[in-house]
């Protein structure tokens, strides 16, 4: 309850920074990235126009718009994986912890800023190699057998999995696959966890658990999720960006977003009048 | 009324006889295979024993004796065609499937292709020019990198096939724990394509394991023992080659025997390299 009033209490400045004008507490809330102006180009055409936003730490930030927005887009540019397309560029900065992302090393902020995608892609590893997968590239001194157990505990993973860990982590249902794809991005304890459309290929059953563990993981991560369904958005985020076409219509506290939004377009949009 | 009944009858037995046409063919597809086995074993099925895969062979008028130099020979020449090609292959195979882009990869994947298309004989001078020329004789080192180059083109272009099969969900996936591109090859896209990877060797080990040709004047061939790397040494194709076109009916024999020893092993490597691709390829499609 605290997080929402907090949330509530923010507001948007049109450049998308989020500033407190809450009375009782006057500092503004810490930015954990923040995002500014940014363009992004595949060869000649540009699909994202000068977004500016702000992901609050240890909060869930939401992405929403119709099909090909920028909303996947502009969550790639976060941890870089938009790099692996060729041809395509990107204009502005992106801030982690106060650091321009695009001068960093690559492979150490993805290690900072993990993902998991639209469809469940686990290896082609037992269900332990694929959470202690990240910790064994990045030689960490853990004890991978206990880092294991937390994070299928915090993806709520554990108790289904905990007695066959090593069979093929294809043996899982699509759900389960998805949350193990959860999990082994948290094992390497990640400042920012993004997820692209995570429930996109799920049930509504593994889509709850999925909601459910995403408000519980805020406390370990930042996260930032894309979803085209607007009542997840809802449910698990406390900020949501709207973006129309490229660019960012509407960026609000979610309760403020969806019962008062500012833009007609944001209203048409959640109304269900396109998209 | 009456012409529409011939039009219809005249289309049923067309139909009937392509059926007919595409079943034959497609039976003698097959037929040959069994043909040229039952052929082979009838012919030389009598000759295989004990004394054929540990003797030498045997002085010209006398009978017996038996081809374990070629066989050895054989082995040491795939061997040795192993080490050249399939490195090369696998890595130049990652390299097109995982970095290249453009023009440089078409290039290799078009210079591939060609190189495949090399009449085995053109490889064969090759080689010799290459190695046969400059140590000035045959040696098993000039017949193994014959045969090595030869797998090079087969071993590159189905591994690359089957590297680019696995899903680039996985790339990404790997790459989003901050993995670097070759560690996400290696300990991801690799292991996953590794059945694909093992039977595209294996075809390409079966392939050039019969080649007569390329060995004509790079091993030349040998009735004794060839110890090294260095000495003109004997195959299993080249013995079928000279024995079958000898005069003695003992030899003739001889030949027909190490062919089926030949065609044997081939059918054996096809058959494992079928068996592990069928338990699937590592990763589900999606």
């Amino acid at each position: 309850m605290a997080s929402v009033r907090q949330a509530v209490s923010v507001n948007i400045t049109p450049t998308g920074t989020p500033q407190s004008i809450n009375r009782e507490s006057t500092a503004p809330l810490p930015m954990r990235m923040s995002v500014n102006k940014v363009n992004f180009f595949y060869g000649a055409k540009q699909t994202l126009f000068d977004i500016s936003l702000g992901v609050a730490a240890n909060k869930v930030t939401a992405l929403i718009g119709p099909s090909g927005c920028g909303k996947s887009t502009l969550l790639r540019t976060f941890n870089r994986m938009h790099e692996t397309v060729r041809h395509a560029r990107l204009e502005g900065e992106i801030l982690l912890d106060g650091q321009n992302i695009l001068s960093q090393d690559v492979t150490l902020l993805r290690r900072r800023v993990g993902m998991v995608f639209q469809r469940p892609n686990p290896f082609p590893k037992s269900i332990f190699d694929n959470v202690a997968y990240g910790l064994k590239i990045n030689g960490s001194k853990l004890p991978i057998a206990d880092a294991v157990e937390k994070s299928l505990r915090h993806a709520a993973l554990w108790d289904e999995v905990k007695d066959h860990l090593h069979k093929s982590a294809y043996e899982l249902s699509g759900g389960q696959q998805q949350r193990l794809c959860i999990a082994r991005g948290l094992a390497v304890e990640p400042e920012v966890l993004l997820l692209d459309e995570p429930c996109s290929a799920l049930d509504p059953i593994s889509t709850a658990k999925i909601e459910e563990l995403l408000v519980q993981i805020k406390d370990l991560c930042t996260v930032a999720i894309v979803t085209h369904n607007m009542q997840q958005a809802a449910r698990v985020s406390d900020f949501t960006a709207f973006l129309l076409t490229g660019q960012m219509i509407e960026f609000s506290p979610t309760p403020h977003l969806f019962t008062t939004p500012s833009d007609p377009r944001t209203e048409a949009y959640i109304t269900g009048r396109f998209g | 009324m009456a012409a529409m009944n011939a039009r219809l009858r005249w289309r049923k037995f067309v139909s009937g006889f392509m059926l007919t046409m595409t079943g034959v063919c497609a039976l003698v597809a097959v037929a040959v295979l069994f043909f040229i086995l039952g052929y082979l074993v009838y012919h030389g099925g009598t000759s295989i024993n004990w004394n054929f895969f540990t003797k030498l062979p045997a002085p010209v008028g006398e009978t017996g004796g038996g081809m374990a130099n070629a066989i050895v020979g054989s082995a040491k020449l795939l061997l040795l065609a192993s080490i050249i090609g399939v490195p090369i292959g696998v890595l130049g195979a990652i390299y097109l499937a995982e970095f290249s882009t453009g023009a440089i990869a078409f290039v290799v994947r078009y210079s591939a292709d060609l190189l495949n298309g090399v009449p085995s004989i053109v490889i064969g001078i090759f080689a010799y020019t290459l190695v046969v020329l400059p140590f000035k004789h045959f040696s098993t080192l000039a017949g193994g990198i014959a045969l090595g180059v030869m797998m090079i083109p087969i071993t590159l272009r189905s591994t690359e096939d089957f590297m680019r099969a696995v899903p680039n969900t996985l790339r990404e996936g790997a790459m989003a724990l901050g993995a670097s591109k070759w560690k996400t090859i290696a300990t991801v896209i690799v292991p996953a394509a590794y059945r694909g990877i093992l039977t595209a060797v294996l075809l390409a080990f079966a392939r050039v394991a019969g080649e007569t040709a390329p060995l004509l004047f790079t091993a030349f061939g040998n009735r004794y023992w060839s110890p090294g790397w260095n000495q003109p040494i004997e195959s299993l194709p080249h013995m079928v080659y000279i024995y079958a076109i000898s005069p003695y009916e003992d030899w003739q024999r001889q030949a027909w025997a190490a062919g089926l020893v030949l065609l044997g092993l081939i059918l054996i490597v096809n058959i494992l390299a079928r068996t592990i691709l069928a338990r699937g390829v590592s990763v589900p499609r999606s």
